[in-house]
């Protein structure tokens, strides 16, 4: 995941091919409606950071509607929800002005697994183990 | 009980380091107040009235001997507050009392050193500096026990009939699926920032012990025509301002889909449920405004996710049964202690009517120690009895306890033959008054002594109503009575579902009660869960013990022999109790100058 400061971001991609969503849109009518159609960023938004809605878009643009380009975590971005933004789909993330990333990585470091499938791994733990025993099995 | 695996332990003890690097940015002024406020929920830790108090997840109630050990070294060497604040904290809450003359009762001094159980079979300390909590979380790791979303706007711990696995009356053992769901439900990257706290009730049994009905998704097991293990699924129960009872969304949930489904609901929740207002900002509002929109946006949902997503939470038989092998009968060998007790003595009879019940295994017994006694919040253990509770585990139970979501301790692999043994030891330590499900069992949140979200004190009405209440003769006359007090509309101490309740309120800046009847958990006594009905204007603490004297005796006057107070209360209708209650306030300060 890219993780930005916001005085750090430029202007590299074109604007038709950023596509904001606001955390209260219908994503399914967005897409049927062909919002998506040559995007390549989207940007998601915290209006604070405990307003998980765009969690739950983020999963589902990337697991149903199978967009594959950056998604953007915008608004009240902190380092400790950056984790839950990178297993629910966010590619890259616009961190609050003064938010010191330095203390981002070792987030990323913490945790060996974690139980449920997310966007990167879809697969719960029980699973995994499941299809590791079979390889081992096989070989 | 479940046994940790090593990525379990790994798991527990890398969140307590998670939670100690937050604690230490904070120290250094890397986190804000705010920026913390959420990640020391999800790890247990409130700021209340004087001190923070911490909530450890006693995951559906199951403790072990070696965990009991644990929480009573935190409740002797870490719950403690510097004499300073205790005497600051004392000093208030003697003020608030001085302020109300004529008005309050009389509170029994601030604790500390004891762990409180609480309703939602955690069990919370209050006094933990939040310096020393990433210490503590380290230490009760090693225990396999931890705070994980005991607060917050996630999935929060889950909660069973206290009987699975052992009740006569079983239909499916719950505990292995609210394992499963647990761990599904940790950390959960897109559910960490729900609207508001989201809480999973399981129940195995016929009989409903765990309150489904009042609870965002309540699951009751049972097996089809061909002997299928499903659930019902109810969603949007739920206590606080606006009570309301789950609905059924789906009749019969094959065991399997359980991860799935639940993921349909919360998924929905996460981002229709209401985020403008705290107070509307749970499930059961979505789906009382929503109604079958709601069910059809979760089984669209659902469908999603098992036909595009490939239901990659289907539990598998597989895990299923790693799982479920944590939770069969554990070695069993009787204690076979002597004992002196006299077995046709009264008050052991008695112990054996109210507080014994039957097992699944022929030879075995069920027993509930009562935290509800004279000169103690109900709920409370301080750490000699919470070290003495895991012998006594050990000794008599394989090593297991329960909590009970009525603020109790349940033993649950007890042999008959060593009852007497038993009853002697939970003698000595208090914890053998006979009253399970009796009036001074009741149910109390800490309140107003404690907790910055109350309106009101509640433990000195409870202590007032069981020193009131100690002649056994009278309470078992009076038979089974759920009474359920909150200092607050957040309902911590369940008064909506209690046959009377209490609700403290502030009016003036002084405190009030709101006494409601009629309520009921689910549990075959009490009939389908539903939320008691307000006797009148708010009562003083002082007048409360009258009240419910006053309904007592009316309950007394006009019973049917053997009836119960909740059968009587339906079967006359609230009117004569209204009466009584609102006739037994205490005339106005004003009119006794005349």
């Amino acid at each position: 995941m890219n993780i930005l400061a916001s005085d750090a971001i430029g202007n590299d991609l074109p604007e038709g091919q950023i596509l904001p969503i606001a955390n209260d849109a219908e994503l399914a009518d967005l897409v049927a409606s062909g919002a998506l159609a040559g995007v390549q960023r989207v940007e998601l938004h915290f209006p604070k950071f405990t307003d998980g809605r765009a969690y739950t878009q983020a999963v589902l643009l990337r697991r149903r509607y199978k967009f594959a380009g950056d998604i953007r975590a915008t608004g009240d971005v902190l380092i400790d929800q950056l984790v839950h933004m990178q297993r629910s789909g966010f590619s890259s993330a616009v961190l609050v002005p003064g938010v010191d990333a330095s203390a981002a990585q070792r987030q990323f470091d913490r945790f060996a697994g974690f139980y449920q499938g997310d966007v990167l791994e879809p697969r719960p733990l029980f699973a995994r183990l499941a299809q590791a025993d079979a390889v081992l099995e096989l070989a | 009980m479940y046994q940790y695996t090593a990525f379990d332990q790994a798991f527990v003890r890398q969140r307590a380091e998670q939670f100690r690097d937050q604690i230490e940015r904070w120290q250094r002024g890397e986190l804000s107040e705010e920026q913390l406020l959420p990640l020391r929920l999800q790890n247990g830790w409130y700021i209340q009235r004087y001190a923070p108090m911490a909530r450890i997840a006693v995951p559906y109630g199951e403790v072990s001997s070696s965990q009991l050990r644990m929480l009573a070294r935190i409740a002797r060497e870490y719950d403690r507050p510097d004499p300073e604040l205790l005497a600051h904290a004392q000093a208030t809450q003697d003020a608030l009392q001085a302020a109300q003359p004529g008005l309050a009762l009389k509170a029994p001094p601030l604790r500390y050193g004891y762990g409180h159980f609480t309703t939602r079979t955690n069990c919370q300390f209050n006094w933990i500096p939040l310096v020393k909590a990433p210490e503590v979380m380290a230490l009760l790791a090693s225990v396999h026990m931890h705070g994980i979303q005991t607060s917050g706007n996630d999935i929060r711990n889950i909660t069973c009939d206290a009987w699975e696995g052992i009740a006569e009356d079983g239909i499916v053992d719950c505990r292995p699926f609210a394992e499963i769901t647990r761990q599904w439900s940790s950390l959960h990257p897109e559910f960490s920032y729900l609207p508001r706290k989201f809480k999973i009730a399981f129940n195995g049994a016929e009989e409903d012990r765990a309150a489904i009905g009042w609870y965002d998704i309540g699951l009751q097991a049972l097996k089809d025509d061909a002997g299928a293990v499903g659930f019902r699924v109810l969603v949007g129960g739920g206590m606080g301002r606006t009570p309301l009872i789950g609905a059924v969304v789906r009749e019969f949930l094959p065991w399997d889909q359980l991860l799935n489904y639940i993921e349909a609901i919360v998924r929905v929740y996460n981002s229709y449920g209401r985020r403008d207002n705290k107070w509307k900002a749970r499930i059961k509002i979505l789906v009382k405004s929503e109604g079958q929109g709601f069910i059809d946006a979760v089984e669209k949902e659902y469908q999603a996710i098992v036909q595009q997503d490939g239901a990659p939470h289907t539990i598998t038989t597989a895990e299923f049964e790693r799982v479920a092998r944590h939770f069969v009968v554990p070695p069993l060998a009787p204690a076979n202690r002597p004992s002196q007790v006299d077995p046709q003595g009264q008050l052991y009879q008695r112990w054996l009517r109210q507080n014994v019940r039957g097992h699944k295994l022929a030879g075995m017994k069920t027993v509930t120690l009562s935290f509800k006694r004279v000169g103690f919040n109900p709920g409370d253990a301080d750490g000699d009895t919470l070290q003495a509770l895991a012998q006594l585990a050990e000794d008599f139970s394989a090593g297991e306890a329960r909590l009970t979501h009525e603020q109790n301790l349940l033993l649950p692999w007890v042999f008959a033959s060593d009852l007497p043994a038993l009853y002697e030891a939970a003698r000595k330590l208090g914890l053998a008054q006979p009253n399970i499900g009796l009036l001074t069992d009741m149910i109390s949140c800490p309140g107003g002594d404690f907790c910055s979200l109350a309106n009101a004190r509640s433990l000195h009405i409870a202590a007032a109503l069981t020193e009131r209440y100690q002649d056994l003769d009278e309470v078992f006359d009076l038979g089974p009575i759920d009474i359920h007090m909150s200092g607050c509309i957040n309902s911590c101490g369940h008064h909506h579902s209690g046959h009377i309740g209490i609700l403290g309120v502030d009016k003036d800046g002084k405190e009030w009660y709101q006494i409601t009847l009629g309520g009921a958990d689910g549990s075959r006594l009490s009939g389908p869960a539903i939320g008691g009905k307000v006797v009148g204007p708010s009562f003083s603490a002082a007048e409360v013990p009258d009240v419910i004297e006053a309904l007592l005796d009316t309950f007394r006057a006009l019973r049917q022999p053997g009836e119960l107070f909740i059968d009587a209360l339906r079967r006359v209708g609230h009117d004569p109790f209204k009466q009584a209650a609102n006739g037994a306030r205490h005339p106005k300060p004003e009119a006794l100058l005349i």
